[in-house]
């Protein structure tokens, strides 16, 4: 197990804040491309999926799927349709959640050389970076890096003399929440209307503009290059449980020191939460937290000694998502806490499928009215029906199950606090 | 095959289906909105879930959409536990948070698929305490109500509109529960299909205006199946009266034909039938006539020695034709199509007739892989043709959807799977047409370049098919690619008609069928005709206005009896002035004042086609028969009846055993044995299920002693029907009657348009018992066909200065003589032109407020200027049917430019 001290940082060991991103020549100088030189000069796209597989490395948009499974779906060789597609999900909107910001402002080569790799798993002809709006600041440096590494002969034509091609483009996006939804997000980037799209077929398949598709988050493909420069052993050997590597977890709330770190797969809540966050601010106690943004099951005291890694997380009720805690204090209303999630995704829904798009004003409607003192005992009920009706499998994609995470979470651990706002017909927290 | 169970009972079903489409075809009810037969499944509405066990032992199970899943054998499936039902009805409630309840006051209510699927689901009391979403309407024109508020966000309309229709002016705004179903701005749906919006909305968003305007609920209507009369398709229909006056147009589905959908003008041209230029009684010299005083008038000028010669029409029955050809004799009887348009009619004729290609029904159109259409603008004399010739780019790139294991109705996947790829579809035309975004290259060309074109490309699948010669390079290359491409189709149709009024185009495409066909390709053929029964009149007959002019200059006969036509949309006004000078008495029989009538010395007032029963021949060689809705008031009767009174009184024998309709074409069965396959498409007067008819009013029909209480309380008695197993009643079978027979589609809990599925064989396949009509035309393959190739090639077309060649121009709202009576139609149809490319504009010193004369026979018409910049040049496109116009049919060849004079 690697001390803290001088344990491996692979995504984050380029980043100093308070000196910008390396440029190619400093990035080159630090290590950089030769795991993408490794994969397209000595391995077929085979062994690179194959590689990437074994290393236990999961996608760290949020639903923690093998990153190495996916790409061996992508139809391979001489009969495969062409042009494939790899894009990149940078459209970082899931609420409190801020790692792949960090990595697309201090390391843009880091995720560019991620993309060539992959992009050569899956043999892509073109590679799409789909950015949040708001990351004005990463884009100019994207911009930047894509353009540094085309001049350098990483993107383009027979990258490496490798014979293998790529064309790199980054799209900014028009903002809208639903277009982290992966085939939501390949709509918006063919110019239609930001709506899932039913799956299967899946985007490995059929994806952008009906042409096999890998989508993959920032900070998974930021992962790829260093399994290829060192190995799966190592890879593994960086996390502290059965799933490999290393996570960016982040803290924010009414902690003392909100933030985000990057730390071996696997580490303790607590530890995170006390150690790294600095523990709750003074004269506030801890209630429950989000682990992975708003669209996940609260965790309370019980649980803080567990290990953040997707299936720890997930055995406890909830999932560990993007990894960056959302943290609720005593002096915050879990009603209006919860009222605030559900109005973002009543608000973000797309309009395609009922449950969703008519099922969340009106759960948004329903806990108003709690809020406001108007609540009824029969809500509860209600409430829960809702998100069982909001579930996985019932909606056409995840936003809506997302959205029901929180609640149905908070109606089981803070049950209380609703009955007192319906009891007492105000909010405690209000006057 | 794959043996599915649903709650606990097995099915043999086909695999691969949705579990939808499949439980419905079983006769199940299971509740949806987004998904439609036509349109596919996109799994939106989350309405039809069940829940699938995973084998045997499974005892928890999983919700799954049915219309996104797809049957495989052993899947065991529930519909009818808690689980699912509290889901389903917990769908409605959600819906129902936003709709306003205000059912009383929707035109839809009573046959809205929104009502039937909430009892269906049980939903039945609301708990949502909190305010409804609100949204403005939006004026979308003459035919279509907007009523935002009631949407459920189904999706439908626009899938409908834009994804299969291909229109572009109706999409989906804003998010959240805020998408908002309109237009950018208020204005007239762009679509010749919005009506259909009407029929595809599950609710009461789209709602047809101009029923609105004499607003009946659906079970107060009195219905009967019909076919529409405005073009050559023959689209299955069911009109719906009360009082006297129709009421609205749905459509009927017949899988070979319409399917699910009409055209505007087919659904919203009906107001002829109300319109007060009906002609309501007998008239004698323009004055009021007793029955029997105009038949003995007409009668005694028969029997004068100078005898009598009859003019059919392609807007009557066959019946009706046949009964005029029995009044005046085989000889003397004329099949009423103008001179120019009887040949064309006849050549397409013989092409069906002759060729080795199969005359292509609309489904067969649908199911093209590679089409040429050869200037006939279907998109504005077929209309339905052409939507479903849209739908026919998209089956090349279907192909390939089992690489991506995507099931043909997952339209959602395969929309994005496909994306923009499209199959070949060639369009050579005079001008742009609505069908120019779905085709792989299109050419405008003057009419004889066009045949030209056509000419070629036969040569190029078929050496021995005559070339044109002194093809320029580039329709060379243009006739090379496209040989090569429907060549190598497996199912290639070439698309022409009479519109062109050029008969070379119909020979090119008779030549490229013909090629295609030795080459061993299953070419089919579509060949346009311009009228309800233009192909049925000419089976009939073949002689035309050109032969009935010959004989009136040698024989003078003492009167012409004219049926159900205006002869002056027919030929130039002299040509016809002529022959009604010729002739001592014109007697008419007419549902319409035209300018014909005004001429009549007699008048015989005609039944509609809602007011009568008959058969007619679509441009397919399909006879199809439509039954009368409703009694009009007497003395209007079925014009076939005047003449069988007519023939009574000259004492004809064969007339007395004329006793109904099926009389009459059973005659015309015996002595015309082409046609006597119509025996077949008709159900005969005389069936009875269990002793009983089948009755035109639903059972629910409430106006039955209300209606006439101010005048009596006495009920009348119901009129009969000789003619058909339908009746005039709400008594009677009210069970599934033969497909034909199909008045309404109504079922128990299924109270909308939607309840069809019940009387389908398979959820989109054949009507039960099969689809009403009978193909009259079959093609003769190989070396049996006797016709050969046409080799008269016309030259090819040279612009000279300062002149212009007349093309036909069709419009969907204004060229046909019978729909532009409903002002929708009217408001929405061209005024006269003459459309001009603007560089031959610029060369005779011409801006659009110029007026041109234009010569239409031995006179002229002034013409005002519009620009037209797909028109090749050197060519004028003058309007065809315009009421007010109806010289354009008189209008052929080149003329020169000539300023008129301004007014």
């Amino acid at each position: 197990m690697p001390s803290e001290k001088n344990m491996e940082r692979p995504l984050t060991k380029n980043i100093d804040p308070d000196r910008g991103p390396l440029d190619l020549k400093g990035y080159v100088a630090a290590g950089g491309y030769e795991g993408a030189r490794k994969a397209l000069t000595s391995h077929q796209p085979g062994d690179v999926t194959e590689l990437v597989k074994n290393s236990g490395l999961k996608g760290r948009g949020g639903a923690g799927f093998s990153t190495g499974m996916k790409w061996s779906f992508v139809p391979m060789g001489e009969d495969a349709p062409h042009p494939k597609y790899l894009v990149c999900n940078a459209d970082e909107m899931e609420p409190g959640t801020f790692k792949d910001r960090l990595l697309l402002e201090g390391d843009p080569h880091s995720l560019i050389e991620g993309m060539i790799v992959a992009a050569y798993a899956i043999q892509a002809d073109v590679a799409y970076i789909f950015l949040r709006w708001g990351y004005t600041h990463a884009a100019g440096l994207l911009r930047r890096a894509i353009s540094e590494a085309e001049e350098a002969g990483y993107l383009g034509k027979n990258i490496f003399s490798s014979g293998y091609n790529l064309e790199m483009y980054l799209h900014i996006s028009a903002g809208r929440y639903i277009c982290g939804e992966e085939t939501a997000l390949l709509s918006s980037l063919e110019g239609k209307r930001a709506n899932p799209r039913a799956k299967p077929p899946f985007p490995q398949v059929s994806g952008l503009f009906g042409k096999p598709t890998i989508v993959q988050n920032v900070e998974t493909l930021c992962n790829v290059h260093h399994i290829l420069n060192h190995g799966v052993d190592w890879y593994k050997n960086l996390s502290l449980t059965e799933e490999g590597g290393t996570k960016l977890y982040g803290v924010s709330g009414k902690v003392k020191n909100p933030g985000c770190w990057e730390l071996p797969m696997g580490t303790p809540v607590r530890e995170i939460l006390e150690g790294h966050a600095g523990g709750m601010r003074d004269g506030l106690q801890f209630r429950g937290l989000l682990p992975g943004g708003a669209s996940t099951d609260f965790l309370v005291e019980e649980h803080l000694d567990l290990a953040m890694d997707y299936a720890t997380i997930g055995k406890a009720g909830s999932r560990m998502g993007t990894g960056t805690m959302i943290v609720m204090d005593d002096q915050t209303c879990p009603v209006g806490m919860a009222l605030n999630l559900q109005q973002f995704f009543a608000q973000e829904s797309c309009g395609w499928c009922t449950p969703c798009r008519d099922g969340l004003p009106h759960v948004v409607k329903i806990l108003s009215a709690i809020e406001n003192g108007e609540g009824r005992m029969e809500d509860l009920d209600k409430l829960s029906a809702m998100c069982k009706y909001m579930g996985p499998g019932n909606t056409f994609c995840a936003l809506a199950p997302g959205a029901a995470e929180p609640l149905q979470s908070a109606l089981k651990y803070f049950r209380e606090d609703f009955e007192n706002h319906i009891q007492g017909k105000k909010c405690p927290w209000r006057n | 095959m794959a043996t599915i169970e649903i709650d606990g009972k097995e099915y043999e079903v086909e695999a691969g289906k949705n579990l939808l489409h499949v439980a419905l075809s079983l006769g199940l009810n299971l509740p949806y909105f987004c998904w439609h037969p036509a349109l596919g499944s996109v799994g939106a509405c989350r309405q039809c879930a069940v829940k699938q066990y995973k084998d045997k032992d499974d005892q928890h199970g999983r919700l799954v959409m049915a219309c996104m899943t797809p049957v495989s054998d052993g899947m065991r499936i529930t519909v009818e536990d808690p689980e699912s039902k509290t889901f389903r009805a917990t769908v409605i409630e959600s819906l129902m948070t936003n709709h306003p309840h205000d059912c009383p006051i929707c035109d839809e209510g009573g046959e809205c698929h929104l009502q039937d699927m909430t009892v269906m689901s049980g939903h039945n009391y609301r708990d949502y305490r909190f305010k409804k979403r609100t949204f403005n309407n939006q004026y979308l024109g003459p035919h279509i109500n907007h009523e935002m508020n009631r949407c459920i966000t189904c999706y439908r309309c626009v899938r409908f509109y834009r994804d299969y229709a291909g229109g572009r002016d109706l999409d989906e705004y804003a998010s959240k529960n805020h998408v908002y179903f309109g237009r950018f701005e208020d204005g007239v749906l762009e679509s010749e299909f919005s009506g259909n919006l009407v029929e595809v909305c599950p609710t009461g968003v789209f709602t047809d205006k101009e029923l609105k305007k004499h607003y009946t609920r659906k079970w107060d209507l009195q219905t009967a199946p019909s076919i529409c009369v405005h073009c050559g398709v023959g689209c299955n229909i069911i009109p719906g009266e009360r009082y006297g006056q129709l009421r609205r147009i749905l459509n009927r589905y017949n899988s070979e034909v319409n399917g699910y959908f009409l055209c505007d003008r087919g659904r919203f041209g009906y107001e002829f039938v109300n319109s007060s230029e009906r002609i309501r009684e007998p008239k004698l010299s323009s004055d009021v006539a007793s029955k029997s005083d105009a038949i003995s008038q007409i009668v005694g000028w028969l029997k004068d020695g100078k005898g009598a010669i009859g003019i059919g029409s392609p807007r009557a029955s066959l019946e009706s034709n046949f009964a005029l050809r029995e009044l005046v004799g085989k000889d003397r009887f004329f099949n009423g199509l103008g001179v120019k348009e009887n040949r064309l009619a006849s050549l397409a004729l013989k092409i069906l007739r002759e060729g080795p290609a199969r005359s292509a029904s609309l489904n067969d159109a649908e199911k093209a892989d590679a089409v040429l259409v050869l200037g006939e603008d279907v998109t504005q004399t077929a209309p339905m043709l052409a939507l479903k010739l849209r739908q026919s780019v998209r089956n090349v790139p279907m192909e390939s959807l089992s690489q991506a294991n995507i099931p043909q109705w997952h339209d959602g996947a395969v929309r994005e799977f496909a994306q923009d790829s499209k199959g070949p579809f060639f369009i050579a035309s005079v001008k742009a047409t609505r069908l120019d975004d779905i085709a792989t290259e299109t050419y405008r060309l003057a009419p004889s370049d066009i045949a030209r074109l056509g000419f070629a490309v036969a040569h190029h699948i078929d050496e021995s098919a005559p070339a044109p010669s002194g093809l320029d390079q580039e329709t060379e290359e243009a006739a090379k690619r496209i040989a090569e491409v429907l060549k190598n189709a497996k199912k290639p149709l070439v698309v022409s008609g009479t519109g062109s009024g050029e008969s070379a185009v119909l020979e090119a495409a008779a030549n490229v069928s013909r090629a295609l066909c030795s080459s061993g390709v299953q070419a089919g053929i579509s060949l346009n005709f311009p009228e309800c029964n233009s192909l049925g009149v000419s089976m009939l007959e073949e002689k035309g206005l050109e032969e009935a002019l010959e004989y009136v200059n040698a024989n003078h006969p003492a009167t012409v009896i004219v049926l159900e036509i205006d002869l002056y949309r027919r030929g130039a006004l002299e040509e016809i002035d002529r022959l009604f000078e010729e002739v001592s008495q014109i007697s008419c029989i007419d549902h319409l004042e035209n300018r014909t009538t005004a001429n009549a010395s007699a008048i015989l007032p005609c039944g509609t086609f809602a007011e009568s029963d008959g058969t007619m021949v679509n441009s397919e060689g399909r006879v199809q028969a439509f039954y009368q809705v409703f009694v009009p008031p007497d003395p209007i009767q079925e014009s076939w009846r005047w003449i069988r009174d007519l023939l009574l009184e000259t004492g004809n024998a064969k007339a007395k055993s004329w006793n109904d309709l099926d009389d009459v074409l059973e005659s015309l069965a015996s002595e015309i044995p082409d046609l006597a396959p119509a025996l077949d498409a008709v159900v005969s007067a005389d069936f009875r299920i269990a002793g009983q008819k089948i009755p035109r009013q639903p059972h629910r029909y409430s106006g039955r002693t209300a209606m006439r209480a101010n005048i009596d309380i006495h009920e009348p008695k119901p009129p009969q029907d000789p003619d058909s197993p339908l009746a005039f009643s709400m008594e009677g079978f009210h069970g599934k009657p033969p497909s034909g027979l199909a008045s309404r589609f109504w079922a128990p809990g299924w109270n909308s348009v939607q309840s069809l599925n019940k009387f389908q064989e398979e959820v989109g396949g054949p009507m039960r018992g099969g689809d009403p009509g009978k193909r009259l035309l079959e093609p003769i393959p190989g070396e049996a066909s006797p016709g050969q190739y046409y080799s008269s090639i016309p030259a090819a077309f040279s612009p000279e200065e300062g002149h212009l060649l007349i093309a036909h121009v069709h419009h969907i709202f204004g060229s046909d003589e019978l729909s532009v009576h409903s002002p929708g139609i009217d408001e929405l149809r061209p005024r006269p032109y003459v459309a001009i490319h603007p560089e031959d504009a610029k060369q005779c010193g011409l801006d659009e407020e110029s007026e041109i004369d234009v010569p239409a026979g031995e006179n002229s018409v002034t013409l005002k200027v519009t620009f037209e910049n797909s028109l090749p040049r050197g060519v004028a496109g003058i309007p065809m049917g315009l009421p007010e116009f109806p010289e354009a049919v008189a209008m052929s060849g080149s003329f020169k430019v000539q300023q008129g004079v301004k007014q």
